[in-house]
């Protein structure tokens, strides 16, 4: 295929040609960093949580007298392991991706403060007895909390537990001790400080930022007992086989609702709680792949429309080259030469925007890098519309009648 | 004239039926999304007191005794640098903010028992932000300073509560305490709701929150604090509160001071006055830093926080990229139309019609194509709003076409499809008659 004949008639329509070529690079450029986008979100949404998300259900009791959650909650509890089908109950102070996050910093040295910029920022869990069961969490080393660790544990003035015991995340462990064990380690922010006694499988924290990045796991669990709890085990964590959960929760809200009448109760399951979290964030991906979808018909729609018309002011030409000899097939190639040179030059440019705008994004917002085999995904797909859209006006071009050449003058 | 340019343009786009409608179509869908995003964005962005945010402020100190510590001073204050610059009065009116959450019943009301938000705050917190009352109206400095048992409710708890008669006189029963109703408020919705704002650098873009509603209940500061002692929420302490610590000594922030100014001179003497009291806990050793005080306007204070999601940001960058593109479509399917008239236009040259006679009826066209496609692009606009109030996002049903967003999706469509077709006009008016003639 001889392709300068292609380029001295593009050189007679380099406005068009130039236009073509701009929007495909906009629409790689876009599509490319579009796609990464929604690739991020759809994995954000999808993160691993180790607990058993299809089996627990909620039930966030407040308003309680903090006085009597000492006897309250021992008695409340009894009460919902009293319901058919309940496996696990336990209070805790709050449930991954609940939003309601309760942070602190830690150092590894014992002189360590809080506003210190080496210390870790990680997300505080407080348990009752058997949350691990209620969970579901899964142990990976070391032990969960004992009795005595539970009773022994309460709140006085200062917002952290008096104990020192603490349960972390596996990846929080190989944060703060890479290549060795946690267990025994200590975390510290005198004149508290906590020493592992255990580390479980990845737990998410109860709210995150925008993008996931690699402090979403930093969560650290604290055994509390009931009277010492000063009322922030307020969610009471049901755990079920998923077919019982929908009833056994209603039927959890009913009995915590007749047990304390003067406070406020609010059942939701834990699929949901996640749903809700993830809401905004599954909607910014549909309307990313609306926009996509809509680009590249808009592109290819633009691109059908240019070489319907060169079709149509090139019939002369074609007829000529029709009658001294071109088959169907090599009108047709012409036309779908042109569209991939035009397509080439589009996509490389793209591509550097691509690249471009993915710098800014990483600069001002919370974007990531993206990684290289979006760029030549982009280009293929472009690649791909161009030529399926030339094809119909290309194949119009092909069945124009040798004896056109004859007629025109 | 401009009837003869009509008909001419009429008759071209009924021509090529297809081509016209792809032009529509294009710059309607560009338009929907960019003004859909657009509006969301200006809505977002906006001015949340438009009376008189100029003259509010926010200061903050860094009440730090460690050096160590953060950079830039903390999102809120301590109890005593709080207290301290607020009794001082140096400023036309001043507002104590701080948050907490209680259990509210409303006697002879049969409702269970609700969690509400609680706004402590101080009396010139509702005159300052130019608050409106359906009902009543705010506390007074005395009931401030005596501690009085009053409260302000919201007309949404209102109308919960009370099915929205007047419930001025009333009693609620606030965690295990009485207090008596003063007012209650009219629709108010500042957007976002600023007085609330902070830590948004540290939100991760995750800003939607700060345009929720307004807190349901809002309490004197002191009386508050009588009710609920340990009800607050704080924002972050420098160091570990010591074991006798209240909440009023510990080493915390978790309160807000809003001012407002009003004049530059005010403002000046003000900064001056928050350097000074900085200086002067320096000197009794309270404070590590006294240079690092800050008196934010309350725009730069949102801008500082940056509340707009960075979604919306994004979605809307995302949207202007799109209308581009369906842009430069436009542009190169207008030019492939106007050339394939160049025998009619060469024609119309060749009868004497001037090279700004053809321009001014090819961008006539561009225009009308424009016109049509603001049409399509505002239904399409109105669709998109009307996903955007669906959203799970606390702005939902703030969103709405207001007059200056609906007249811009015109003009914005108009512009855009004439500046798609000035290109192509100009290159249809060159053309030269006689070669076009010869042509055909």
């Amino acid at each position: 295929m001889e392709i300068r004949p292609i380029f001295a008639s593009l050189r007679k329509h380099r406005i068009p040609a130039c236009l073509i070529v701009l929007e495909i690079a906009l629409a790689c450029a876009v599509l490319c960093n579009a796609v990464f986008m929604i690739s991020q979100r759809v994995s954000d949404i999808h993160l691993g949580n180790a607990i058993d998300e299809q089996g627990i259900a909620t039930v966030v009791l407040r308003g309680a007298d903090d006085k009597l959650v000492g006897s309250d909650i021992p008695r409340n509890l009894a009460a919902l392991r009293g319901i058919a089908g309940v496996q696990a109950v336990a209070v805790t102070s709050t449930l991954p991706l609940s939003h309601n996050n309760w942070g602190w910093s830690f150092g590894l040295d014992p002189d360590a403060t809080i506003s210190d910029k080496k210390s870790h920022n990680v997300s505080l869990y407080f348990v009752g007895e058997g949350a691990d069961q209620a969970l579901g969490l899964r142990l990976l080393q070391g032990r969960f909390f004992n009795g005595d660790e539970y009773a022994g544990s309460k709140f006085d003035t200062a917002p952290l537990p008096e104990t020192h015991v603490v349960v972390v995340t596996q990846s929080l462990a190989k944060k703060l001790w890479p290549g060795q064990s946690a267990l025994g380690k200590t975390l510290y922010s005198m004149p508290h400080y906590y020493t592992v006694v255990g580390v479980v499988a990845d737990v998410l924290r109860p709210a995150f930022g925008n993008q996931a990045g690699p402090y979403i796991y930093d969560s650290t669990y604290y055994p509390l007992s009931a009277g010492g709890s000063k009322g922030v085990l307020a969610y009471y964590v049901i755990r079920s086989a998923p077919q019982d959960r929908e009833r056994i929760m209603r039927e959890a809200e009913q009995k915590l609702a007749d047990l304390n009448p003067g406070a406020v109760t609010k059942a939701q399951t834990y699929s949901d709680i996640r749903e809700k979290y993830f809401a905004d964030m599954s909607s910014m991906a549909w309307m990313l792949v609306l926009v996509c979808v809509v680009m590249l018909a808009v592109t290819a729609f633009g691109i059908v429309g240019l070489t319907s018309f060169w079709v149509g002011q090139r019939r002369r030409q074609i007829g000529i080259r029709r009658a001294v000899g071109a088959t169907r097939g090599h009108i047709m190639q012409y036309f779908q030469t042109e569209n991939l040179l035009l397509t080439s030059v589009g996509v490389a440019l793209g591509m550097g925007l691509a690249f471009g705008i993915n710098i800014y994004l990483m600069q001002h917002y919370e974007m990531s890098r993206m990684p290289w085999y979006y760029l030549p995904g982009g280009a293929l797909s472009l690649w791909l519309l161009g030529q399926a859209s030339v094809f119909g006006p290309a194949q119009k071009a092909a069945s124009v009648p040798p004896v056109v050449a004859t007629r025109s003058v | 004239m401009f009837a003869y340019y009509l008909d001419l343009a009429l008759r071209s786009m009924r021509r090529n039926k297809v081509l016209t409608a792809l032009m529509v179509l294009a710059i309607a869908v560009g338009i929907g999304a960019s003004m859909t995003t657009l509006t969301v964005m200006h809505i977002l962005s906006g001015d949340p007191v438009p009376t008189r945010s100029g003259t509010l402020f926010f200061p903050q100190v860094d009440p730090n005794p460690y050096s160590d510590g953060p950079s830039l001073p903390y999102d809120m204050m301590d109890y005593r640098s709080a207290v301290d610059l607020w009794s001082a009065h140096r400023a036309d009116r001043q507002a104590l903010i701080a948050h907490g959450q209680m259990k509210l019943t409303a006697p002879q009301v049969n409702l269970p028992p609700l969690m509400v938000q609680v706004l402590s705050t101080t009396s010139e917190f509702f005159p300052m932000f130019d608050v409106p009352f359906l009902y009543g109206h705010g506390w007074s400095a005395q009931d401030d300073a005596s501690r009085a048992r009053v409260a302000v409710i919201s007309s949404d708890l209102n109308n919960k509560l009370f099915n929205g008669v007047d419930s001025v006189g009333r009693t609620l029963r606030l965690k295990n305490s009485d207090v008596r109703i003063v007012g209650v408020l009219g629709a108010w919705r500042p957007s976002p709701q600023f007085y609330d704002v902070a830590g948004g650098r540290f939100a991760g873009g995750q800003t939607g929150d700060f345009y929720g509603r307004t807190e349901d209940v809002f309490l004197p500061f002191n009386s508050s604090s009588d009710i609920n002692p340990t009800g607050f929420n704080f924002f972050t302490c420098w160091s570990m509160p010591r074991s006798d610590a209240t909440l009023q000594t510990s080493p915390c922030v978790w309160m807000t001071l809003w001012v407002q100014l009003d004049s530059a001179g005010k403002v000046r003497s003000y900064r001056q006055f928050v350097a000074d009291y900085a200086a002067q806990q320096k000197s009794v050793g309270r404070f590590a830093r006294a240079d690092n005080t800050q008196l934010r306007s309350l725009m730069g204070w949102l801008d500082f926080n940056h509340v707009v999601p960075s979604d919306v940001r994004l979605q809307m960058w995302v949207a202007f990229a799109f209308l581009l593109i369906c842009l430069f479509n436009t542009v190169g399917l207008l030019l492939a139309k106007f050339l394939r008239r160049s025998g009619e236009i060469g024609v119309r040259r060749a009868l004497g019609a001037s090279r700004a006679a053809i321009m001014t009826q090819c961008l006539f066209e561009a225009g009308l194509v424009g016109l049509l496609g603001g049409v399509g692009g505002l239904l399409l606009t109105l669709l998109g709003l009307w996903l955007v109030r669906r959203q799970p996002v606390a702005y939902a049903d703030l969103v709405h076409l207001d007059t200056a967003m609906f007249l811009l999706t015109f003009a914005l469509a108009i512009a855009a499809s004439l500046l798609a077709g000035l290109l192509p006009a100009l290159r249809a008016s060159r053309m030269a008659p006689g070669l076009q003639l010869k042509m055909t």
